[in-house]
């Protein structure tokens, strides 16, 4: 009998060597005349014990990770196959800690299948929420989504219900479905798992919001930077075409959708949704101003939904499972769940899905397990290279959009970045001007000009730092740029710069003056 | 002299048939940079006014476009690629040590190509590789936990 193993095809489980751990197993097996098939999943999200290899037994899924392709034939040896123990194995999958406290909605198939198997997809739910919007009228929904309290996922949190109702209402020659998967904010990855892990989940998304809005085209605005996430997408595609769910009579509802890939071309800017529909319309990706919305006059001048990957990819469960069952996740006036993405010097780096409201300091110290390091926490930074920088003094703070909000921070895609007390906050602070510098799309003086004052500024106060010099008077000024920066940018490239900055300046003191550093180094 | 213009002459013709090949496309200006870039490893500055006319625009326009997106280049890369990540994730795992490490070694900058044209470092700001950082993209390849040992591998297994 062939035994099952899964070995992911996530980028995360390539980049540290998935590929060859798979060949390795199969060139193993056949050494050994065992029979076994290995299906290239998704990864479930435990980044840090990838390549995680799971095997199909009596007892469910067993985990093994993270595996070299040299550890492979001591796992033989240990009878991995039937659940053999090895230092690499954690039980079953679903059992291990990290996975257990989840609420996965979103990713509910995200690493359990594989990606491009549109047998499994339904097999694990896939597609109900389609089935039974064709049954609904438009209205509802509408209704269905707004009632769902989702929020947009790509940083604003706007509601995306309210969103589809404007373009639903709006008039138009025809109207398009955006989908924006330009996920630059460093310190995230869940846009880029949906699509490498479960692609017609997305794509369903996207039809539910065609439907729903009355759109015929769909657009994913994918980044270069992820060139597995574009051809997954790209064959998903073609699969749900070949089998009339996208195309001229979807599922033979009497109703049309089609999708295109359109891929970005390295630029941060093209995220925010104007510059975006620049970028697609084959233009230079700067920042319109608003009004008119996109729900009104959007791509080429037709009203647009423009939705992030995680937004579209949550709607399919809120209709299959209506609107109370998502909304009863969640705190406030944050509802359903959140795909939390632990990043940089974390011991449990991955995607943890859950319901809003858990504490910072939960999520780093119990779900992250402090830093990889060893060291102490000293910095998380919350929400990209735009998001506030956040001191363990402040660890109480719910994952929460108005929370986040009163603390000067934000939520943004959800990406926490963990720094240990090696990190110099001065330097973090000169990087988020640089990094504005670099990608500002130079329509407004305070961001582009700004921007590089602040690197200058930076630059000054390290070199009077140096030389011990007072660095303060470079401080004031810094401040000041700030302001000019948050109230005179036309979008949050220029407008939230600041954050990074000023929560630097505020939660850190000691590393601007100088002090410790020059003790720690005596 | 005529061999230069020779090779300038098919490079128009080319771009002007991948051109055509996507005018059709609604927003089809980057596509066709995609596919042009593709082509040739860059967009060559004499191919922009082929792409302009099929796309009935002017060359101004295609060459702002052309120089907004950090992706298009006017001269090819190196042989290989190698695209660091110098975004905050990886700069909490010792990223930024590592790029200054590698460009020292190489003796190059970012965005320079070694002096033997085998290989141009680039600076990207995240690959979504943030748990498994710092990464790098060698070639279209992901790469993940790297260290600097692991990173002189990584290249010196690469095509000369
Ligand atoms: C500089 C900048 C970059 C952005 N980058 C992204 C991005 O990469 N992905 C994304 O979904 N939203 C991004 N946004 C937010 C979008 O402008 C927009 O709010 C979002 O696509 C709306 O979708 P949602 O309502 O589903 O979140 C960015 C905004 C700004 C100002
Ligand atoms: S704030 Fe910066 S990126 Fe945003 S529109 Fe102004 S110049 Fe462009
Ligand atoms: S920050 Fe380097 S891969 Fe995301």
């Amino acid at each position: 009998m062939s035994i099952t193993l899964y070995v992911p095809r996530d980028s995360a489980a390539l980049a540290v060597g998935a590929d060859q751990v798979a060949e390795r197993i199969r060139a193993e097996a056949s050494a050994r005349g065992v029979e076994i098939s290995i299906i290239r999943n998704g990864s479930r999200g435990m980044i840090w014990l990838e390549p995680l290899v799971e095997v199909e037994t009596d007892e469910g899924r067993l985990a093994y990770g993270p595996v070299t392709a040299d550890q492979v034939p001591s796992l033989f040896d240990a009878g991995f196959l039937t659940g053999g123990d090895h230092p690499l194995a954690h039980g079953p999958t679903e059992d291990i800690a990290f996975f257990k406290r989840q609420t996965r909605l979103t990713f509910a198939r995200c690493g359990l299948t594989d990606p491009l198997s549109l047998a499994a997809y339904r097999a694990h739910g896939g597609l109900v929420g389609l089935e039974r919007a064709l049954t609904m009228t438009p209205e509802a929904i509408l209704e269905t989504v707004t009632q769902s309290g989702l929020r947009g996922r790509g940083g604003a949190g706007f509601p995306t219900g309210i969103k589809w109702r404007t373009v639903y209402e709006a008039q138009g020659p025809r109207k398009y479905i955006v989908c924006n998967a330009d996920e630059g904010d460093s310190g995230t990855f869940s846009d880029r798992m949906i699509m490498e892990g479960d692609p017609f989940l997305l794509l369903e998304g996207m039809i539910l919001a065609g439907i729903a809005v009355g759109a015929e085209k769909g657009y994913i605005y994918l980044r270069s930077e992820y060139p597995h996430a574009i051809d997954t997408m790209n064959r998903a595609i073609r699969i749900l075409k070949d089998n009339n769910i996208l195309g001229d009579d979807l599922l033979n509802a009497h109703k049309a959708f089609d999708v295109e890939v359109r891929v970005g071309a390295g630029a941060y800017v093209c995220g925010e949704e104007t510059a975006l529909l620049d970028s697609l319309e084959g233009k230079r990706g700067v920042v319109r101003a608003k009004p008119p919305l996109p729900a009104h006059r959007g791509l080429f001048g037709c009203p647009t939904v423009i939705n992030n990957v995680i937004s579209l990819a949550s709607v399919p469960i809120i209709l299959a499972q209506g609107a109370d069952f998502y909304r009863d996740f969640g705190m406030g006036r944050s509802r359903g769940t959140i795909p939390i993405q632990l990043a940089g010097n974390v011991r449990h780096g991955g995607l943890f899905e859950a319901g809003f409201g858990m504490t910072l300091g939960e999520i780093i110290e119990e779900i992250g397990g402090g830093t990889a390091s060893g060291r102490p926490v000293k910095a998380v930074q919350v929400g990209g290279p735009l998001g506030a920088y956040f001191p363990p003094a402040l660890f109480d703070t719910p994952f929460d959009y108005e929370a986040f909000a009163a603390r000067d921070g934000l939520i943004g895609h959800a990406g926490i970045v963990v720094f240990d007390d090696s990190v110099d906050m001065l330097a973090q602070a000169r990087f988020a001007f640089e990094f504005c510098a670099i990608e500002s799309c130079g329509k407004c003086t305070p961001c582009r000009i700004g921007a590089v004052r602040g690197v200058e500024l930076a630059d000054k106060a390290q070199s009077d730092i140096a030389a011990s010099g007072d660095p303060a008077p470079h401080y004031a000024i810094m401040r000041d740029l700030c302001e000019t920066m948050k109230f005179g940018s036309l979008c949050a490239l220029g407008g939230f710069t600041p954050y990074p900055v000023l929560s630097a300046l505020n939660h850190f003191p000691e590393d601007f003056s100088g002090e410790p550093r020059r003790q720690a180094a005596e | 002299m005529a061999a230069a213009d020779e090779i300038q002459s098919a490079q128009q013709a080319t771009a002007r048939a991948i051109a055509g090949a996507h005018s059709h496309r609604e927003g089809a200006l980057l596509p066709i940079l995609h596919a042009v870039q593709e082509e040739f490893g860059c967009i060559p500055p004499q191919t922009i006014p082929a792409i302009a006319d099929v796309l009935n625009l002017s060359r101004a326009e295609v060459h702002g476009v052309v120089s907004f997106y950090h992706d298009f280049r006017d001269t090819p890369a190196g042989r290989h690629v190698v695209k660091l990540c110098r975004a905050e994730a990886c700069q909490a795992m010792g990223g930024a040590a590592l790029a200054e490490q590698l460009l020292e070694d190489l003796d190059t900058g970012w965005s320079g190509t070694t002096a033997d044209g085998r290989l141009t470092i680039e600076p990207v700001y995240c690959l979504g590789l943030c748990a498994c950082a710092p990464a790098a993209m060698i070639d279209e390849k992901p790469h993940g936990r790297l260290d600097a040992a692991r990173l002189t591998t990584l290249l010196s297994e690469l095509a000369p």
